[in-house]
């Protein structure tokens, strides 16, 4: 009885060091991964200087880098990501949704050489089809100030590609529900409309809140785009240029009040959608 | 897998491991054995799989020459044997379906033939003539009589005979399946009409667009698009890689570009010095294995510390779950170009680090060589890497490590199991069975993972070895950021780039087809509904 005893005591103290351990473990981690954002909210409200210094608590606080961020073509940058980001929510979505949901439901001749071809051709790096894609733009006459039509109609054109994660959503809704229903004479069309798309309100949000997300961090080919001109950039190709050589001695403090204000509506907007984001994620990304 | 170990019982177990083993000499191997065993016959099975693919193919092909000739005899058969309308069809498109009731359908074929002959005499015509050449003549100093001064006279454009050129190609395609469809139809509705069953009016036609054929307008916008912004630059790229169009050949406003055959791969992998460094094949090798060990370090390093961050919110116990998540999947909804930018900055030559641990507390004297030493560049990148992709795999492997049936630990417990058993013995095999698929996505993502080490090192340090080669080659480039490098400044060598391209293609395909065999848990999609 005693012998038990003290064996149980024993497992319980193992028990309490490696969960001590654990804590600490956690704490450390979250400090790393929190760190460099507390790093720019701090330098961003820093004045006495605007260079890289040894430090991070700023020696006198203030809003100038807010203020030069006013003056400076930053708010003509985050005008064009927030179109597009917008329109990208918005048709990029239903293009999703078009693709993933087909795939998932009919059963048509052309269906696994269609997907196969899919995988295949996203085997090719996507950075390859820039220099036409640029050059077919610039027939169009989108590029450089009119650099944001041009980047929706892009980057909308070929979303059809990414279906995987909503089709392992769709897949999951029994497809029983649809016989159901066609069976009681309901169209394909109304099948769609009235009992699948209630059911796969996560799955709309992940894809809306994805689409949303990626223009704030697209980066090469929006450069490519607006091809030196400030009035088409985004916010990435725009805060770059602050960070080259010649400019970051002068602009370092305002690239990090801009990330700050990049970042804020994004995160606040990610954390209130973040059940449906983990629930994409995690249900998509296995299924491939 | 066992089935696959062939059925040869009782093999000796000192004898060559090439020797197939049944289950039974399979399990008495030791662990060492087992694992030479597995290795040995992963790598004895390629050249059947070679083999296979090659029978595939070949299967693949005698299947399309016999549709084909199918095809021709329907057609031919069809003719003979069709009516007046059906015969009439062959040449206007959509006659028959008009004449016998489904207008609809009819005047979207004629619309579609008279499209085409108006595209091939006004514009096509000439696109497919000039695509042998690229273009005859490129631009002169000559009179303009309209302007009455001497300037410069542009005359063929080869990028747009490239373009319009495939373009026209596509649409001939695209004709003949029109036409195909054409006669088939009036085929059908033939017999129909002689079985004396009713033809689809133009009203179910439009009914069965949001019905059984539902599937066709839903695809339709998605497909055009990437059959636009996809399939056709990837066309026109590969293309590209025959051609010398560069910054000097910009087929238009300087000189035309014309087909130069195998030459661009000749040139990649050609082990003559480039430009006084050392030769391309001998950089393009350097980068190759670097983006291989990126990739590798960069997906299980992720992989196995994501996992590992997850197990400990997840032990049993742990208070302040959804915190410690909360906080790690933060970091995943700000925009990587800040906090990868950020994070380079932090450790430049005169980054916050190194100022820090210099100036503020005198700790060294020689700033970290963080971004200028190869090692020390790779080591950061990676471990930067690990910093992006801890929360998302974290989020990932929470999920699938809940799924794991209780009592399997329970009983490994039982057994005497001990924590790392239990990891190896139950989480890992499950772990690695479900992710299978997403380790193979994230492994070529990596590959190409452009975003990463653009942001953070732009390639550097520079290889002075490689200066001879397209582009400023650094120790950290992938082969993605490499492509980008050359088709960027004043020689823009597209034709390389493609040919890297083509290369990254061939590499991630062969890559994903090894490992597509060798999972099984990729294989049968309908598995997982």
């Amino acid at each position: 009885m005693s012998k038990s005893n003290k064996h149980h005591m024993g497992i319980r103290t193992l028990n309490r060091v490696s969960n001590g351990a654990i804590y600490t473990l956690l704490a450390i981690i979250s400090i790393i991964w929190l760190i460099p954002f507390v790093f720019i909210v701090l330098q961003s409200f820093r004045v006495e200087n605007t260079y890289q210094v040894g430090y991070v608590i700023p020696q006198q606080w203030g809003f100038q880098n807010y203020i030069n961020l006013w003056n400076s073509d930053f708010k003509r940058w985050y005008l064009n990501t927030f179109i597009i980001a917008l329109a990208a929510a918005v048709l990029q979505t239903v293009i999703v949704l078009c693709m993933s949901y087909t795939l998932s439901r009919f059963r048509f001749k052309l269906r696994g050489p269609l997907m196969r071809f899919m995988l295949i051709l996203g085997m090719f790096p996507g950075m390859l089809t820039m220099i036409i894609l640029y050059r077919v733009l610039a027939d169009l006459g989108l590029t450089q100030a009119n650099a944001v039509p041009g980047l929706i109609l892009v980057s909308v054109a070929s979303s059809g590609m990414g279906y995987y994660v909503s089709k392992g959503f769709f897949d999951t809704i029994p497809k029983s529900l649809d016989e159901a229903a066609r069976v009681d004479g309901a169209t394909r069309l109304q099948v769609l409309t009235k009992i699948i798309l209630p059911l796969a309100k996560p799955i709309v949000i992940y894809t809306i809140l994805t689409a949303f997300m990626g223009p704030w961090g697209d980066y090469v080919f929006a450069r490519y785009v607006a091809f030196g001109t400030s009035s088409g950039y985004n916010v990435a190709v725009g805060m770059y240029s602050w960070l080259t050589n010649d400019q970051i001695d002068r602009m370092y403090t305002t690239f990090c009040a801009g990330g700050v204000i990049v970042a804020l509506p994004v995160t606040i907007l990610f954390l209130c959608l973040q059940k449906y984001y983990v629930e994409g994620v995690t249900g998509g990304a296995v299924k491939g | 897998m066992s089935k696959n170990r062939g059925s040869n019982t009782g093999g000796s177990r000192i004898g060559s491991l090439l020797k197939e083993y049944s289950d039974a000499g399979y399990l008495r191997l030791s662990k060492l054995q087992k694992f030479i065993y597995k290795i040995l016959r992963f790598f004895c099975s390629i050249p059947r799989a070679v083999g296979g693919f090659f029978v595939k193919l070949g299967r693949i092909v005698k299947k399309a020459a016999i549709s084909l000739a199918d095809n021709i005899k329907d057609i031919g058969a069809t003719f003979v044997h069709g009516d007046w309308k059906t015969k009439t069809s062959f040449f206007i498109m959509g006659f028959g379906n008009i004449a016998r009731g489904q207008v609809l359908r009819g005047i979207l074929f004629l619309l579609f033939e008279i499209v085409f002959i108006v595209y091939m005499i006004t514009a096509g015509g000439y696109w497919l003539s000039m695509l042998p050449s690229l273009g005859k003549q490129g631009p002169e100093q000559g009179y303009d009589p309209v302007l009455d001064t001497y300037t410069t006279l542009y005359h063929d454009n080869s990028f747009k005979i490239l373009l319009y050129g495939v373009l026209t190609i596509f649409f001939i395609i695209a004709l003949i399946y029109t036409w195909r469809l054409n006669v088939e139809q009036n085929k059908l509705a033939e017999k129909y009409l002689k079985d004396g069953k009713k033809l689809k009016s133009d009203k179910e036609d439009l009914r069965s667009m949001v019905d059984e054929n539902f599937y066709k307008t839903l695809l339709a916008l998605p497909l055009t698009g990437i059959l636009v912004f996809t399939v056709m630059p990837i066309v026109f790229m590969i293309l590209v890689a025959f051609t010398n169009y560069d910054g000097a050949h910009n087929g238009f406003s300087n000189n035309l570009f014309t087909w130069v055959g195998l030459d661009n791969f000749n040139t990649l992998l050609s082990w003559q010095s480039a430009g006084g460094g050392q030769s391309y094949s001998a950089t393009f090798g350097e980068i190759l294995a670097w983006t291989l060990i990126w990739a590798f370090l960069a997906t299980f390093t992720n992989y196995f510390l994501g996992m590992f961050v997850a197990m400990m919110i997840n032990k049993r116990g742990i208070k302040l779950k959804k915190m410690w998540r909360t906080i790690l999947v933060m970091t995943v909804a700000i925009p990587q170009f800040i906090s990868l930018l950020y994070v380079s900055k932090m450790f430049a030559k005169n980054g916050l680090i190194n100022l820090t641990l210099k100036d503020t507390l005198g700790w060294i004297s020689q700033p970290l060589p963080f971004w200028d030493d190869p090692t020390w560049a790779r080591v950061t990148v990676i471990l930067i890497n690990v910093w992006i992709g801890i929360p998302y795999l974290m989020l990932i492997t929470t999920g699938i490590l809940m799924n794991i049936p209780a009592d399997l630990y329970e009983s490994a417990r039982i057994d005497g199991a001990n924590a790392w058993q239990q990891y190896t013995k139950i989480t890992l095999p499950y772990m690695l069975f479900i992710t299978g698929p997403y380790l193979l996505t994230s492994f070529t993502g990596n590959m190409n993972n452009f975003n990463v080490i653009y942001l953070l090192t732009g390639g550097a340090p520079t290889n002075p070895k490689a200066s001879g080669a397209a582009g400023s080659v650094g120790y950290t480039d992938l082969l993605i950021t490499w492509l980008f490098k050359i088709t960027t400044g004043a020689e823009s060598q597209y034709y390389l780039a493609s040919v890297v391209g083509i290369m990254v293609f061939v590499v991630v395909a062969l890559i994903s087809l090894i490992v597509y065999n060798v999972l099984p848990s990729i294989k049968n999609e309908e598995d997982f509904q």
